[in-house]
């Protein structure tokens, strides 16, 4: 390992890493924020039935038919997109990770990292047993 | 009770949750569930949804203040979230075939594990006189933190160990869409001899990253239901972020006092109700 290059990227790295979290979870929150204006000012006077389990409807379960609620500004929708970008967070983060290992050349790290990386794939894209 | 009313009370609860978590450093996701399903009569699986995306959010905030610091060893955090994360995928799918009266019983119990955990001082052993493990050297996990007035170095011990327990927090996580950073310290102070700091803020670093894998499970099950979901993130993410800005050392300790009592309370309601197959 070049120490000089190893100190530059772990710098670069670290106000990168806080950058993307703090990006992240501000435009999670306020996604958020907005669907739920949306949703409250539509639905706010009905009654809420959380109490019985219906599972949510197939557009709310995939990033496609999320994307495509959001798109048409359903409050739903909106909330959705924005606990999506939450969870890619600590995604990113992982994926900056990967970026660092390979510039320093650590093939162990850049192993392990994928298979991080691919696990949270996996889960995201709904193929989990 | 109409949305608007029961969301605004939903995110009040959280605030509160998420600033006792924030002070006492339990995180506010331990109290979510317990506090949805028993006072609001949600589903324990929309809950679930609920607070796992709660803890990402709290972690996320907490864990961009932390990384500037440089106690995260991220070489150890990423090879136990191999750990973590498989187990979360593994937890997740459980969650979908377990009864939930069986899920709050192992819930109940979790909650008791952590409310003890807290109640114990944080032994800080120093390891830097001790021989290298020779997996964790071959790994490179070996590092060293800032201490006033120079650095410290820190040999980490029974990786296998601390790798399998991780498994366990990870499938603990999916299944109850908490951080459980209560097993995680247990695996970081206790087996593998990480210095207090650095085990708290690598803990902190992978427990978002965990329960974004459990997180993806729900979502594409449909768990997460974002009408509930948003009073619960808004409110435990606002409620952490005051707790972070009014930390006072002098009340804290009442305070997690105060806040292992509450997790016993629910934590006996949760059993109580798991067993009588309320859920």
């Amino acid at each position: 390992m070049n120490g000089a290059r190893s100190a530059w990227t772990e710098e670069r790295l670290q106000s990168m890493v806080s950058l993307v979290l703090r990006v992240g979870v501000n435009l999670a929150a306020a996604i958020v924020l907005l669907g739920g204006l949306v949703f409250l000012y539509r639905h706010g006077h009905e009654v809420p039935h959380y109490g019985v389990f219906r599972g949510e409807p197939s557009d709310l379960r995939t990033i496609g038919g999320i994307a495509h609620d959001a798109w048409a500004v359903s409050g739903r929708g909106l909330i959705q997109l924005g606990l999506l970008v939450l969870v890619a967070t600590p995604v990113a983060r992982v994926a900056l990770s990967l970026v660092v290992f390979a510039v320093q050349r650590d093939r162990t790290y850049v192993v392990v990292t994928l298979v991080v990386l691919a696990l949270l794939i996996l889960s995201l894209t709904g193929h989990t047993p | 009770m109409t949305i608007l009313a029961q969301s605004a009370l939903v995110a009040l609860s959280s605030l509160a949750a998420g600033f006792l978590g924030s002070l006492t450093g339990l995180g506010g996701g331990v109290v979510i569930v317990p506090m949805l399903t028993l006072a609001f009569g949600v589903d324990i699986r929309y809950a679930i949804g609920a607070s796992l995306v709660s803890v990402i959010a709290t972690s996320s905030g907490a864990a961009a203040a932390y990384v500037k610091e440089g106690y995260t060893n991220v070489r150890i955090g990423m090879l136990l979230e191999i750990a973590t994360t498989a187990g979360a995928l593994v937890g997740a799918s459980l969650a979908t075939v377990v009864p939930a009266g069986a899920i709050a019983v192992v819930f109940g119990l979790v909650l008791l594990h952590s409310g003890y955990v807290s109640r114990r001082p944080h032994p800080d052993q120093d390891t830097s006189a001790a021989a290298p493990d020779p997996l964790a050297a071959r790994l490179r996990l070996d590092s060293s933190f800032p201490v006033p007035g120079g650095v410290r170095e820190y040999h980490v011990r029974r990786l296998p160990a601390g790798f399998a327990l991780m498994g366990v927090a990870g499938v603990l996580s999916g299944l109850l869409g908490i951080g459980s950073g209560a097993v995680k310290v247990l695996a970081m102070d206790q087996a593998m001899r990480l210095p207090f700091k650095v085990s708290t803020t690598t803990s902190n670093f992978m427990i978002g990253v965990t329960a974004a894998a459990s997180a993806g499970v729900y979502l594409s099950r449909g768990y997460v239901d974002p009408g509930l979901a948003m009073p619960v993130m808004l409110g435990v993410l606002a409620g952490s972020f005051l707790g972070a800005r009014v930390l006072v050392a002098a009340s804290s300790r009442w305070l997690r006092v105060v806040f292992a009592l509450v997790i016993v309370v629910l934590a006996a309601e949760m059993i109580g109700n798991g067993l009588a197959g309320r859920f």
